[in-house]
């Protein structure tokens, strides 16, 4: 592990702080990038070194233990590790119900304290009025309105 | 055991030949469908009605109504 260092900054700090410097290559379990820019454990004990020395020759020698102990050292997590659901969508739906139940709060707020009054023009009269005008002056006679209005006997075909 | 080499040519020009003549057949079905279900009718449904259309009764009609400003009905 890399630590970025300056000694200006750590005065003020009463815990420990570890950066990273993140212009070195760094070890990443990612789906798309197989084979990260570094092995994940640098720091390796004298049994590690002896398994690596192992790894030189051929390799049907090597156990089963032994090869899943070199592959660890390399990586971190498997694929199939990597690919573990994490249970994220819950956290995601519940945070997205919360903030829309907070927002229809609002709206309920604003449709008592906010909106003014109706326009008249929403009566039920006037709404009336206002489509039996329309039909007598034979407003989209063909294919709207005033097509599916019977002049003969003063009903809606 | 190696792998074979998977195909690396054509693929495009593969896919185009697969999909441009479905995409030109759909297209033209698309654009028949329009015709023959929605213009076509519509210009008969205005055939219809100006074949028996009687141009003064309307008028008289929507002024017995009383929404013109310029003529009253008749009554007034």
């Amino acid at each position: 592990m890399v630590l970025a260092n300056s000694g200006a900054r750590m005065s003020s700090h009463s815990h420990e702080v570890t950066t990273v410097d993140l212009s070195q290559p760094m070890y990443t379990d990612r789906l798309d990038t197989p084979l990260p820019d570094k092995p994940y454990k640098e720091v390796l004990s004298a049994a590690d070194k002896t398994l690596q020395q192992k790894e030189m020759g051929p390799w049907t020698k090597l156990s089963k233990e032994e090869k899943l102990a070199l592959y660890r050292l390399k990586f971190n997590q498997t694929y199939e590790e990597m690919k573990q659901p994490t249970g994220e969508w819950k956290t995601v739906i519940g945070g997205m119900f919360i903030f829309v139940g907070i927002t229809g709060l609002v709206v309920i707020w604003q449709a008592i304290y906010v909106y003014p009054a109706r326009p008249r023009t929403f009566e039920e009269e006037w709404k009336s009025k206002q489509a039996q005008r329309m039909i007598d002056m034979r407003m989209n006679p063909i294919e709207g309105l005033a097509s599916k209005w019977d002049y003969q006997t003063g009903q809606w075909k | 055991m190696s792998l074979q080499k998977p195909v690396m040519r054509n693929l495009l020009g593969k896919r185009l030949r697969f999909h441009l003549p479905i995409a030109f057949a759909l297209s033209i079905v698309a654009a028949a469908a329009f015709k023959y279900g929605v213009t076509e009718p519509r210009k008969q449904a205005y055939a219809d009605f100006y074949k028996q259309y009687d141009a003064v009764k309307e008028f008289d009609a929507m002024r017995e109504a009383g929404i013109f400003e310029s003529v009253r009905p008749s009554g007034e």
